[in-house]
């Protein structure tokens, strides 16, 4: 069938086009040994930084309740949003470095350095989720209002704190907008046992991933959650785009190849994306859903986010292949000073996350507190954003001297992919 | 007792000025709530003078107090139709209990439609969904499962989603809940009572300020005469459509 030998599985594209890109970041220390037929170097594919960089800037967008500036994000153009790409190169990076790691230290230690990393995401999550409470706990004391005594019900959290941070830990309770770094945590916990299937029998591991898939949206399997209900983001069907990045990475990009560089592929992705964008406008202009056949939008509706509808996955899928196409990896742009916040963001994927939830809630309760206007709104959105580049930045620098001091290089986990 | 007759009549006077302002401040948002869709049973009941109507909903159908139910939007509702339909009896129940989800006022639907055969049923819903974060899907399928009991026990409905409230806004992820009952109302060609674009709008004009702390009930009840008075004109004019199956009464 279709084992891909460990010769084929080159890291480098060959020059052929794959999808969001090829190469990752990369260690000094695991570099070398593997970088043979490729044109000379083994260098992060920024392709992957930048748009992983955007998308964590979209998300911090989309996360400020009421922003004007979120009619710029593509999911009120399309039916995929930048979950989707975020989902997809972390599956990606993770592959790449831990999947290197694997096969030159063997399976116990990219397996530890992968657990290790779930547990940052971890501790990561519950530290976003106390500054959750301490805002919801000072609203609580300091606003009060007959009119909204329903909204209050949100509050009743903080009547039984045991039961909330009990659940909380479990990663049941989950605040609004806080359901991406679960979702991480269980796919990485997952990711040891799935990368060793996946370095062995790529198709095979793709195989299962679609599996699992199909038989979360047959049976309707998710995880439960608190108070009620089941996970936002469900991991069994999210694991099959952080599965798909995953096999990219060890080799499937290079199959995808011709697939990707045909022009009936790309003439039908630009059509999808019309569609999807056509359906979409139906939405904002309720009068003409009537342009919706019957038929159609029985058929179609709803597109479900919780188990990542297969529209959304190939709306995604399509942007992959148009983006692929028109930026290429040696694109010289990408080394100028102008992408460099985004792409430094996206080197810092975890950390810029977390950040771009705290900033959401900030410039939130700032613009309550303060102003609602429209410029008000594109302040904290712009100010958010510069932060969140100066953070990236900062962060960058204390690699460097980090890594400057003599013996005490860090090994690559936190450079590593896998990462939120 | 002389001085106190005149603070009283001009205290009086005073509310009614208030409640003629309120109407043009009301008005801000009135281009946000649309007649789409024809509500039938209304205007048979219409004709026949007698249109009684039902509240299913939750704690924003109620307003705290002793006299809170009298305050809040269903009796304001009442008094409005009154006033728009002469010569009709006009009555609005409210069954409204704090805390329940959309999923299990549905159950209790198809009882109260079948005991109170009301000519119409308004369902508020959704906040509690959102606080709860009950998946969307599951919320989705319960309104439309109410829906159609509502409308197998004759009755016409008016789905009214939650409301636009800025301070808690990164808290409680409303959107999607409010989005739903828009598609819903499309899917099902029902009106909606788009509360939330209703409250944002006035937000956004300054009719309104939701922002500020207080104990005082006054613009709830303010803004509960506002949600009435332009819920009514979308039922009478609803009412006056042309839909399917809607008599000719006029």
């Amino acid at each position: 069938m279709v084992d891909v030998s460990a010769d084929k599985r080159t890291y480098r594209g060959g020059g052929a086009p794959a999808p969001a890109g090829l190469g990752a970041p990369v260690s000094h220390d695991l570099a070398a040994p593997r970088s043979r037929t490729a044109p000379s170097r083994v260098e992060r594919d920024l392709r992957l930084d930048l748009f992983r960089g955007i998308a964590l800037w979209l998300i911090f967008l989309d996360h400020i309740p009421s922003n004007i500036v979120s009619w710029i994000t593509i999911r009120n153009y399309g039916f995929s949003d930048a979950t989707e790409i975020f989902v997809f190169i972390s599956g990606y990076t993770a592959a790449f470095v831990y999947g290197r790691a694997m096969r030159e230290r063997g399976v116990v230690v990219a397996s530890a350095r992968i657990l290790k990393r779930a547990w940052q995401v971890y501790v990561a999550h519950i530290f976003l989720f106390v500054i959750y409470l301490a805002e919801i706990a000072y609203v609580s004391r300091s606003f009060e209002n007959p009119l909204f005594a329903e909204e209050m019900g949100i509050f009743d959290f903080l009547r039984q704190p045991d039961v909330t941070l009990y659940e909380a830990l479990l990663l049941k309770f989950k605040p609004a907008n806080m359901d991406v770094l679960p979702l991480y945590i269980v796919l990485l916990t997952t990711f040891p046992l799935f990368l060793w299937v996946l370095l062995r029998q790529p198709t095979l591991g793709l195989a299962t991933s679609l599996l699992v898939y199909i038989a979360a949206l047959q049976f309707d399997i998710n995880l439960p959650a608190y108070p009620e209900g089941t996970w936002a983001f469900n991991p069994f069907a999210w694991q099959l785009l952080f599965a798909f990045g995953a096999w990219c990475a060890i080799g499937g990009a290079e199959r995808l190849a011709g697939f990707m560089r045909s022009r009936v592929v790309l003439g039908l992705a630009v059509a999808y994306l019309l569609f999807a964008f056509a359906i979409v406008m139906t939405w904002y202009f309720p009068r003409a859903g009537y342009l919706v056949p019957k038929w159609m939008s029985d058929w179609m509706y709803p597109i479900d986010k919780t188990n990542l509808d297969v529209l959304r996955f190939v709306h995604f899928l399509s942007l992959a292949v148009i983006t692929v196409r028109f930026v290429p990896r040696e694109w010289p742009v990408l080394k100028s000073a102008w992408l460099r916040p985004a792409i430094i963001c996206g080197q810092h994927s975890l950390e810029i996350f977390c950040l771009g939830v705290f900033l959401a809630f900030a410039a939130h309760f700032v613009m309550v507190q303060v102003s609602e206007s429209v410029t008000a709104q594109v302040l904290a959105s712009a100010i958010g954003i510069v932060l969140m580049v100066a953070v990236a930045w900062l962060l960058s620098w204390y690699k460097n001297i980090e890594g400057r001091s003599p013996g005490s290089r860090p090994p690559d986990a936190d450079l590593a992919g896998g990462e939120a | 007792m002389r001085a106190l007759a005149i603070a009283l009549i001009s205290a009086l006077l005073c509310m009614s000025e208030a409640f003629a302002e309120a109407h043009d401040e009301c008005a801000v948002a009135a281009h946000l709530v649309t007649a789409d869709y024809a509500l039938p049973q209304v205007a048979t009941a219409i004709a026949n003078k007698q249109l009684n109507i039902v509240v299913v909903g939750t704690a924003s159908s109620l307003l705290a107090g002793p006299a809170g139910k009298q305050e809040a939007y269903p009796s304001r509702l009442e008094a409005a139709l009154s006033k728009q339909l002469p010569g009709v009896k006009v009555k609005v129940t409210t069954y409204a209990k704090p805390r329940t989800t959309a999923e299990e006022m549905e159950k209790e639907i198809e009882h109260i439609v079948s005991t109170d055969k009301p000519a119409l049923l308004i369902w508020q819903t959704g906040t509690v969904d959102a606080i709860r974060r009950v998946d969307t899907e599951t919320f989705r399928s319960a309104i439309e499962d109410g829906i159609e009991a509502i409308q197998a026990g004759k009755s016409d409905v008016v789905l009214m989603n939650p409301q636009y409230s800025p301070r808690t806004e990164s808290m409680i992820g409303v959107l999607p809940y409010a989005e739903a009952m828009r598609f819903v109302a499309l899917q099902h060609e029902v009106p909606l009572f788009d509360r939330f674009a209703v409250m944002r709008q006035w937000v956004e004009s300054g009719t309104f300020d939701f922002v500020e702390a207080t104990k005082k009930i006054d613009t709830a009840e303010h803004v509960h005469q506002c949600i009435a008075e332009l819920l009514g004109d979308l039922i009478v004019k609803a009412a006056n459509m042309k839909g399917p199956g809607a008599p000719d009464h006029h």
